[in-house]
């Protein structure tokens, strides 16, 4: 090896060293968070902290299916055991009437201060005349029976209304576990400890399910095993988002990476010359990540996903040295350095191709959107290291008797085949008008809007999410009212003073129903309230007395009612850990966030029927949110705490659209700078025949899309950057060939030819992903580097090859 | 929680059977004679009161409304007095109306009471196998004047409903009586036919 090789090679190992450790200390991440904007607004925050670990992340909904109905309830109800004493559960529902009557205990227990009825009036002589009437009212009914044996102590029916405030449950049950309404499926829920947003955790819960639906499945004779488990929720997604993203990247990365490699040998006949190709691949990857473990601080794994595409454009440049100077090093090894004079021919256009796809990216860096901004910056860091290892590297590492094929025949058949194919080249504008006219009848659903669309999830699992949803009639919480204070007692009072006015909404129909923590857990004030409304007992007694005349019922049988009421008045307030061990401890957790500085309540509402909000109705929840901030003079220490009502889809389908129009536009601006370098490293002109193929290219692939149903996304605009990065080679190739001598040209269109069928075969076989985002990715830029070269040597102004003997005479005389 | 259910169920068959029949069809056997009597009637629109003894009160509760009927499935008690009140059984799903708001309850929720309801459909399509599966079944008297003696299979209906007695003549149901096995009782009475 020379001296400039040795130096080469030094600061290759040292940079690589020093990448391998970034690489190695680096933190990668799999949750939401590349979802999210780097410098968030607090809505913005609010929203990404919802779907990481609010309300419903940590809801795992489970379905049992198979053998029969008794079957399907046992292993139900011995799952739902199994999870019970599992510490990565908080709760777990199923419908269970052990669960049920441990809930009515503790709200008897705790009636009188829980029950939104207790007030002054309703221990006056009037209101408790008319509140056991009521009661005897309900014995008359079928509900009757519970209140009889309730009725000495709780004459006013302050458990039958709490009971009514939460709402009955309507699920069927089969063997006393939940049942779907068409009764083919075993039905509940899980609550996990862990937060949605923390996957591992989420894993771990998952595989508990698994493991107790195991084992309680096997408690069953072999006959009747045959059933199954499903499972769905934000947790089950982001673990099988996580895995599948890790499995696509890994099992077509392998792939990819065979195919290539079967690709090259066959081109190269040169296992070393094969194994020297990879190397700028590894070196730009290795960078790419240290780059983004440096300038971001943590690794997303999307980031990586989207890393692979980068082998598409890296091993192109080794291609180009060794195909391209095949012929010089088989010519003698006493030339002097190999590929000596490839630096000076062929380098500079590599040079030129590697800037032009760095500008495209680099548009890219300062996207809000954190997975776009890695992408970029991991392509520009790869893509500079491949080019500067194939440059400064990879020749002196080339043994000087490494014979790689000739490929100088193929060459002469592509030019042959070109020069014939060249007159029709009218054909291309035509193909353009009518890609044009595709984009434009299409150009109301050209670009998709919904954040959804990026989600990794495929069709079939969301499409379970929903019909378990449906199942248990648990509707994904598109509006919340999200209220921050604090303190406990200040955001449940300001909650409190936002229900009482949904409450009137809901009366007066502009909302279908929703949730407050304060159904489950009065705020201190209210209770406190609550219990100085109760008299006294000797008050008590004369007041019933008065209340009772005329009805059948005299005050001595309500002597047990005097003593609760008694008790209540100097019982301990409820907290939180009252409700233990009950659904309702289940429910109030998903509706509280008790962090530090800050305790945040969420009211989910829902629309009529389960249906959106009409903006009138967003309009009074609004101004109801406003007008109880506003301090109400029953809740003065609310003022402490602020609300706001969160459209959850509409806030992701806005940030998505901000992305996606942020995408376009910095694409754009690159593909201004790609012009603009171009126009400045040759002329207008050459700039501008290099530029043609690639934006047909991109025209073609956008129509084609459109016309297959897909709608264009952010991933399908990263793809287009991709393909003016790939693509932009082969054009300023092809500008090379159209000033230089003739001699090079079989060599260069051989080299092309493979390089494209090298990154064709990498972006295809990304196309077949489970992952929605990388296959977008790799449907766009397969086609889209393959119709670049196609167009690009179509365009290409090539003089018609010698004849046929002279062909194969090539390099420089 | 079961207790509940099986009122629910008494008075679902209360309800059923309450409604005034046609003449009875001829029939070897008189329990077949009464429950055809009773199924070729499509719908009913009747008075009722009903007395309830409860241990907890001093005097009986009393109630009266409205019962309706139409063949085969659908069971309505207007409660109007004390308290108004709209129970109604349809298709399996019993929903109960106060005031604004209703409350619905899909008998399948509780397969153990399921069947007493299915019951009474089979009652009034005179289906006597599917009744005496679930109740066993005693008639007294003749079909002039006659009495149906229900006593509940399921062990838990029969913990809260001991047995349910339904009199009548010919195929005009008079009264139903519900003993409940804490002592409890009620007494329904039906009264005259309500004109359209």
């Amino acid at each position: 090896m020379t001296r400039a090789g040795w130096t080469g090679t030094l600061i290759f190992a040292a940079l690589a060293a020093l990448a391998l450790i970034l690489v190695a200390r680096a933190t990668y991440t799999a949750d939401l968070s590349a979802f999210l904007p780097r410098a968030p607004t607090l809505r913005e925050r609010l929203l990404v902290d919802e779907l990481r670990s609010g309300l419903a992340s940590r809801l795992i909904m489970v379905a049992i299916e198979g053998a029969d109905a008794a079957a399907r309830a046992e292993v139900a109800a011995g799952l739902a055991q199994r999870l019970r004493t599992e510490p990565d559960f908080v709760g777990v529902s199923d419908g269970d009437q052990a669960g049920l009557e441990r809930t009515a205990a503790v709200l008897f227990a705790h009636r009188y201060l829980l029950s939104d009825a207790v007030t002054a009036e309703r221990f006056t002589v009037a209101g408790l005349r008319a509140a056991i009437g009521d009661t005897l009212g309900l014995l008359a009914t079928p509900e009757g029976l519970a209140a009889k044996a309730l009725f000495t102590r709780d004459p006013t029916g302050e458990t039958p209304n709490i009971l009514e405030t939460l709402g009955e449950q309507r699920l069927p049950t089969v063997d006393g576990v939940w049942s779907s309404r068409d009764g083919r499926r075993a039905l509940l829920i899980a609550q996990t400890r862990a937060a949605g947003s923390d996957t591992d955790g989420q894993q771990e819960a998952c595989a508990a399910i698994q493991r107790s639906f195991a084992a309680a499945a096997a408690t069953l004779p072999a006959a009747r095993r045959s059933v199954a488990l499903r499972m769905s929720g934000p947790g089950v997604f982001a673990v099988s988002a996580r895995s599948a993203i890790r499995d696509s990247v890994i099992r077509l990365s392998a792939l990819g990476s065979i195919l290539i490699a079967a690709l090259l040998l066959a081109a190269y006949r040169s296992v070393p010359a094969l194994l020297l190709t990879f190397v700028p691949v590894v070196s730009g990857a290795l960078a790419g990540v240290a780059a983004v473990a440096l300038g971001f601080g943590v690794v997303h794994g999307i980031t990586l996903g989207f890393g692979v595409t980068l082998i598409g454009e890296a091993v192109d440049y080794s291609i180009y040295l060794f195909i391209q100077s095949a012929q010089r090093s088989a010519l003698g090894p006493s030339g002097g350095p190999a590929g000596a004079d490839w630096r000076q021919s062929v380098w500079p256009t590599i040079r030129l191709g590697m800037l032009t796809s760095v500008c495209g990216f680099a548009a890219l860096v300062p996207s809000g959107f954190q997975g776009l901004a890695q992408l970029g910056l991991y392509s520009i860091a790869g893509l500079i290291a491949a080019a500067l290892v194939t440059r400064f590297v990879l020749p002196h590492w080339r043994p000087h008797s490494l014979r790689s094929r000739d490929l100088t025949g193929l060459g002469t058949l592509l030019w042959r085949a070109l020069v014939k194919l060249r007159p029709a080249r009218a054909a291309l504008a035509l193909l353009a008008l009518i890609a044009c006219l595709v984009l434009i009848g299409h150009r109301g659903e050209l670009f998709s809007r919904e954040l959804a669309d990026l989600s990794p999830i495929p069709a079939a699992a969301q499409e379970l999410d929903a019909s378990l949803r449906a199942d248990l009639g648990a509707p994904d919480a598109r509006y919340v009212v999200v209220v921050s204070a604090a303190d406990l007692s200040t955001a449940l009072q300001a909650a409190q003073a936002i229900a009482e006015r949904l409450t009137a909404l809901q009366a007066d129909g502009s909302l279908g129903g929703f949730d407050t923590p304060t159904r489950y857990l009065p705020d201190l004030v209210t209770q406190r309230a609550r219990q100085a409304s109760l008299p006294a007992p000797a008050e008590l007694k004369a007041r019933l007395d008065a209340a009772l005349a005329g009805l059948p019922v005299n005050a001595a049988r309500l002597a047990p009612f005097v003593n609760d009421v008694e008790q209540a008045r100097t019982a301990a307030l409820v907290t939180p850990a009252d409700l233990a061990g009950t659904p309702l401890a289940a429910a109030l957790d998903a509706l509280l966030q008790l962090g530090t500085p800050t305790v945040t309540a969420f009211l989910p509402i829902t629309g009529l029927r389960g249906g959106d909000l009409s903006p009138t109705a967003l309009a009074r929840v609004r101004s109801a949110i406003a007008d109880a901030m506003r301090a109400a003079p029953a809740h003065p220490s609310a003022a402490g705490a602020q609300g706001s009502l969160l459209d959850l889809k509409a806030e992701a389908d806005a940030l998505y659209t901000h992305y996606l129009t942020q995408a376009v536009s910095l694409s754009l601006a690159g593909l201004a700078a790609i012009l603009a370098l171009l126009v400045l490293a040759l002329s207008l002109t050459r700039a501008l025949r290099v530029v043609a193929p690639l934006a047909l290219a991109m025209l073609a692939v956008a129509a084609g899309l459109s016309v297959a149903g897909e709608r264009l996304g952010i991933l399908h605009v990263v793809g287009m950057l991709l393909i003016v990065a790939v693509g932009s080679n082969y054009a300023l190739f092809f500008d090379r060939l159209a000033q230089q001598e003739r001699g090079t040209v079989p060599r260069t269109l051989a080299s092309l030819a493979v390089a494209n069928l090298a990154t064709v075969t990498g972006f295809g076989v990304l196309a077949f992903s489970g992952v929605p985002v990388l296959a977008a990715l790799g449907r766009t830029v397969a086609p889209g580097a393959l119709l670049a070269l196609l167009f690009s040597a179509w365009l290409a102004r090539l003089e018609a090859p010698p004849t046929a003997a002279a062909a194969p005479v090539a390099g420089p005389a | 929680m079961t207790r509940p259910h099986a009122r629910r169920v008494a008075c679902a068959a209360l309800l059923a059977l309450a409604c005034p029949a046609g003449l009875p069809a001829a029939g070897t056997d008189p329990l077949d004679e009464v429950l055809q009597g009773l199924a070729a009637r499509r719908h009913g629109h009747v008075a009722f009161t009903e007395v309830q003894h409860l241990a907890v009160l001093d005097r009986p509760l009393e109630s009266s409304g409205e019962l309706l009927y139409e063949a085969p499935d659908r069971l309505e008690k207007r409660i109007l007095r004390p308290r108004p009140e709209t129970l109604v059984l349809s298709h399996g799903v019993l929903s109960a109306t106060r005031g604004h708001r209703t409350r619905v309850v899909e008998l399948a929720a509780w397969p153990q009471v399921a069947p007493l309801i299915e019951s009474i459909r089979a009652t009034l399509a005179g289906d006597r196998a599917a009744l005496e599966r679930v109740f066993s079944v005693r008639l007294e008297g003749d079909t002039s004047r006659w009495t149906l003696r229900l006593a509940p299979r399921d062990p838990a209906a029969a913990r809260a409903v001991t047995e349910v007695l339904i009199t009548g003549e010919h195929a005009r149901l008079e009264t139903v009586e519900i003993l409940e096995a804490d002592g409890d009782r009620s007494f329904l009475t039906v009264g005259p036919e309500i004109s359209p």
